[in-house]
């Protein structure tokens, strides 16, 4: 992997561990069905931040993580991640001008596509369809991404991750 | 570094190689075992295991001792049942010997914990802490204290994977036990909900009734309770009532569930003891 030997890899790598956790995290029943999609959001924002070291094969790899840790089919998040990467590094020069508001709804319009893909495999393999709630955690994850950034900005900074 | 176009062709067709493979064989669970192996250290940090066991340190004094009360007059009465019970269990041994059947109580069971992580919000499967190096296996039937809680459809060496009776991929074979009425339960992906879609519009099922497990499905054991009708309405004009029932296990409060080991193998081999028997050659 080359993110290990990457200059502070390791800090994204524990920041990317992190989403993960947060992602399978045992949260009240209540707010189950607002979890934010932390992997995809995470992965979008390093995409946008350094697309030459994170993009498709990260987004792959992290995607089969999550198929195991989900207990989904194999393949079923890699495929949606991947997508999701490839759309976001052909679009990084022209969403990062943008300003943070504007920023999430085009990162709404990308967590929208992520579900979509996901909603797709669900369906080609017949299992169960998700009701209409399937579709709530775009809307939190993108109400969340202002702060992500800021957040993930600062770290980045920091560590001076370029 | 080939193009970001052809990295995208080579992800697509390396994921859907094996969500195929995947879905329509099982060449794929030696590696999933494998990855689950791997990805062990982040269930056990995202389970909040750890967290509870701190919490649990400063358990309230009054809260054990009453629980401790509790408990011993709980154990005092499941005592004295229990005394009925090895008399009633005889009994029925000696009626089924009159009979000429075999039958067999008392199947292997073990106890295994939750791991409380999420997986795929929209399916109704839980983890526990008992795995293949417990001898648990695909398809074993999962019980809580009250009644059927679903069956293991994944394992590896530490944790297995169960689907809840109530996921909208699971039927479980039933029956009514007041008339032996048998019938099919299916999951609706709701926790609290069960369906049975094949009672026929005039058949004898009442709200209230109970089903138990048919043991037709050669899956569960026959007689452990699942659900209790909850409504049925008659649907005139259609072939089949609509009928709901609740599961009566506490499926969004259970901690702990036993594992049980039929012993289908066993009876087999001893109906065809009897077979031979009746008929030497």
């Amino acid at each position: 992997m080359t993110l290990i030997t990457y200059r502070n890899g390791w800090i994204i790598l524990t920041v990317f561990i992190l989403a993960l956790i947060l992602s399978v995290m045992p949260i009240p029943i209540w707010a189950k069905s607002f979890r934010p999609q932390w992997l995809t959001l995470v992965l979008i924002y390093w995409c946008l931040a350094i697309p030459h070291k994170v993009n498709i094969g990260s987004a792959w790899i992290l995607g089969i993580i999550q198929d195991v840790l989900c207990g989904t089919l194999l393949g079923q998040r890699a495929l949606a991640l991947s997508i999701v990467a490839f759309a976001t590094i052909t679009l990084h020069l022209r969403i990062r001008i943008f300003p943070l508001w504007q920023q999430s709804f085009a990162i709404m319009v990308l967590l929208l596509l992520d579900r979509l893909l996901d909603l797709w495999i669900i369906v080609a393999t017949g299992q169960p369809i998700p009701n209409l709630s399937y579709w709530i955690p775009a809307l939190t994850s993108s109400l969340l991404w202002p702060w992500l950034y800021i957040i993930l900005r600062d770290v980045r900074k920091k560590f001076n991750i370029v | 570094m080939p193009s970001l176009n052809v990295r995208l062709l080579i992800a697509i067709i390396l994921s859907l190689g094996l969500i195929i493979t995947d879905h329509r064989t099982k060449n794929l669970d030696q590696v999933r075992t494998v990855l689950s192996i791997l990805a062990y250290p982040l269930i056990y940090s995202a389970s909040a295991i750890w967290f509870t066991d701190i919490l649990s340190f400063h358990a309230n004094l009054v809260e054990l001792e009453s629980d401790n009360r509790r408990l011993h007059q709980e154990n005092l009465l499941l005592q004295a049942r229990l005394q009925q019970l090895d008399a009633l269990e005889a009994e029925n041994m000696r009626l089924r010997d009159l009979l000429g059947s075999s039958f067999k109580i008392g199947e292997r069971v073990l106890i295994a914990e939750l791991i409380s992580v999420d997986m795929a919000p929209y399916r109704q499967q839980v983890m526990i802490n008992k795995g293949s190096s417990s001898g648990v296996f695909v398809g074993q039937p999962v019980l809580d204290a009250h009644a059927v809680v679903g069956q293991v459809i994944r394992t590896t060496p530490s944790t297995a994977t169960v689907l809840l009776i109530t996921d909208a991929a699971h039927a479980l074979p039933v029956q009514i036990n007041r008339n032996g009425l048998r019938t099919i339960a299916e999951g609706t992906g709701l926790i609290d909900n069960l369906r049975l879609p094949y009672v026929a519009n005039n058949a004898d099922a009442h709200e209230g009734d109970l089903l138990i497990t048919s043991g037709l499905g050669g899956h569960f054991p026959p007689g452990y309770p699942v659900a209790k009708i909850y409504e049925v309405k008659h649907e005139p004009g259609k072939p089949f009532a609509k009928v709901i029932a609740t599961p009566n296990a506490n499926l969004q409060r259970i901690r702990e569930v036993l594992l049980v080991w039929p012993l289908i193998s066993e009876q087999a081999t001893e109906d065809f003891e009897i077979e031979t028997a009746t008929f030497p050659e």
